[in-house]
């Protein structure tokens, strides 16, 4: 028998996600404006020092080549931080308890950290973009599947991060995840260079690489020309979110690091 | 019988330690219940079980009616849990905090009982201020109120008055009370043993994780029948009489009587052996002696 407040009132997801949202706009200038500036310094570096030596794909001179590639990085990497650095903060300070104590469900909880990332990752992805352009624009041959690659890519990490959030106990773990995972990962994807570049074994190991797969099939959206066809990138990019988010709502359902 | 908490042989075990070795409690609709125990008994424990912060490795429990496993989402919000760590978001002040703690149950358009809360606990004009530049009692303060943005009926108060001052304590009581006249469930773990004789109705007393007294407040104190004599002479008592006395710092003994009939007995010497009184105080036992002699381990024996 049951007879408390039955009352059915909205659900506590939109109000996460605005908590989200605004837990890294209140602090956008080391959110979004700290990265868009370190892959403009990447830009420079990369642009200056192989300019005029490389040609990966016909017609296309490097920098306009490394743009979509830097743009990428800077969306994945922004995604995964915005998730995993809310989640142990509150974590570590135990805040974590007002959200772990309404009724929001395992679905809805990880909808507003993910989306939240996917904000974070968007926002600085145009960053960089409208920065670079300074230098060069590249063409928009499919703006589609550059849309669609962001989204999915931003999302994939944002879920990623949210994984590490619930896994991490502390702040070095976080860390230990984004320097012996994510940025090795990022920097042997290709957003450097094309792996057709790579001798046949180095070749082959990057196909097992996720981060090969979004930064190829973004690229695509630019030129019209990607290592692998679009739609092989967007079932591995589909698949591995769908997996991940699976994988996250069941750890969630059995309280995972998180209801003890 | 309506039930706000219905706990059913509920088990729980952090690696080697036994936290709940299988509880069982209910505490009714409109209840004021203390929940009492040294620390490492297993009062917070429960607590997050009941809160669906913790899982529970057997049992069930019940909040308003509802599992907080099987249908966690209408138990929690029936429930409002002052957490005893003092912790907060550094990013919002105390609106904000309270219209996010609000939002995430659902609840928009809320500010007119936010705006009473914080009336009410002496938070008005710290509306606007960020919850990191608050005092650990200010802090401890928005901690109550992110636990009724939501008008729970059952509010659970885990050690909210430690290391709180005066005012805050009066300020805290006075809107608990309240919200329990307005019919409102209140749990309260606390250490200051005065204060749950005072506030609560009924009392579930943990040690080891196992309840070992659960009664009406006033039937705990009868069943400590007896009585205490506090007691100072000029000079020393005689060695006898001496002994089954502890000595306090004032140099007062510290007589426990089985009834007041014993008083003559002790008296008796002092009077024999010419002794000038000083201090002479019969008291009748408080909670505290109570407590005391439940977690002694010698279980409180119906006294008759």
């Amino acid at each position: 028998m049951s007879r408390g407040a039955t009352l059915e009132v909205g659900s506590g997801f939109r109000t996460l996600l605005y908590k989200e949202l605004l837990r890294f706009w209140k602090v956008s200038a080391q959110t979004v404006t700290a990265p868009v500036l370190t892959a403009l310094l990447y830009l420079l570096i990369f642009s200056h020092a192989l300019q005029g030596r490389v040609q990966v794909y016909a017609g296309v001179d490097y920098t306009a080549f490394l743009i979509p590639g830097l743009v990428m990085m800077s969306v994945l990497q922004n995604a995964f931080a915005n998730s995993s650095s809310s989640l142990i903060q509150s974590k570590v300070t135990g805040n974590l308890v007002f959200v772990l104590l309404p009724p929001i469900s395992h679905l809805e909880f990880f909808g507003a950290y993910t989306i939240a990332a996917v904000v974070r990752g968007l926002a600085v992805g145009t960053g960089v973009l409208i920065v670079t352009l300074v230098f060069e624009v590249p063409p928009l041959t499919a703006p589609l599947w550059i849309l669609g690659f962001a989204l999915l890519g931003s999302a994939l990490m944002g879920a990623v991060g949210l994984f590490a959030g619930i896994w991490a106990e502390k702040f070095d773990h976080i860390a230990a995840f984004q320097n012996f995972f994510i940025l090795p990962a990022t920097f042997l994807s290709g957003v450097f260079y094309s792996i057709h570049s790579l001798p046949p074994f180095w070749q082959a190991v990057s196909r097992f690489n996720p981060f090969f797969y979004m930064i190829d099939g973004f690229r695509y959206g630019f030129f019209g020309v990607s290592d692998v066809s679009p739609w092989l990138s967007l079932a591995v990019v589909g698949g591995s979110l769908v997996v991940i988010t699976v994988t996250i709502v069941e750890l969630l359902k059995r309280g995972y690091k998180l209801r003890h | 019988m309506n039930y706000a908490i219905q706990a059913q042989a509920v088990q729980k075990r952090f690696g080697s330690l036994q936290a709940l070795g299988g509880v069982d409690l209910a505490v009714e609709e409109g209840e004021f219940f203390g929940l009492l125990g040294p620390n490492g008994a297993g009062k917070t424990t429960l607590i997050s079980i009941m809160a669906g912060l913790t899982r529970p490795d057997a049992g069930s429990v019940k909040i308003m009616g509802y599992d907080v496993v099987a249908d966690y989402r209408r138990a929690r919000r029936n429930l409002g849990v002052v957490p005893q760590e003092l912790v907060f978001d550094p990013f919002f002040t105390v609106r904000e905090t309270l219209r996010i703690q609000s939002g995430y149950f659902g609840l928009r358009g809320n500010d007119a009982w936010i705006d009473e809360v914080m009336e009410s606990l002496g938070l008005a004009d710290k509306a606007n201020v960020n919850t990191r530049a608050l005092s650990g009692g200010m802090k401890r303060r928005v901690l109550v109120a992110q636990a009724l943005v939501h008008k729970p009926p059952l509010i659970v108060l885990d050690e909210p008055t430690a290391g709180v001052d005066v005012e805050l304590r009066q300020t805290l009581w006075k809107f608990i009370a309240r919200l329990n006249r307005d019919g409102h469930t209140i749990v309260l773990t606390t250490h200051y043993l005065e204060e749950a004789e005072s506030l609560c109705n009924r009392i579930a007393m943990l040690k080891g994780g196992r309840v070992v007294a659960l009664d009406a407040t006033a039937n705990l104190l009868k069943r400590h029948a007896g009585a205490f004599l506090h007691l100072k002479v000029q000079g020393d008592l005689p060695e006898a009489l001496a002994q089954g006395a502890p000595r306090e710092a004032g140099g007062a003994y510290r007589f426990q009587l089985a009834s007041y009939d014993e008083v003559e007995a002790v008296l008796a010497p002092i009077r024999a052996a010419g002794l000038h009184i000083e201090e002479l105080q019969v008291m009748t036992p408080d909670l505290e002696d109570v407590f005391v002699q439940v977690m002694s381990g010698t279980p409180a024996q119906e006294r008759t």
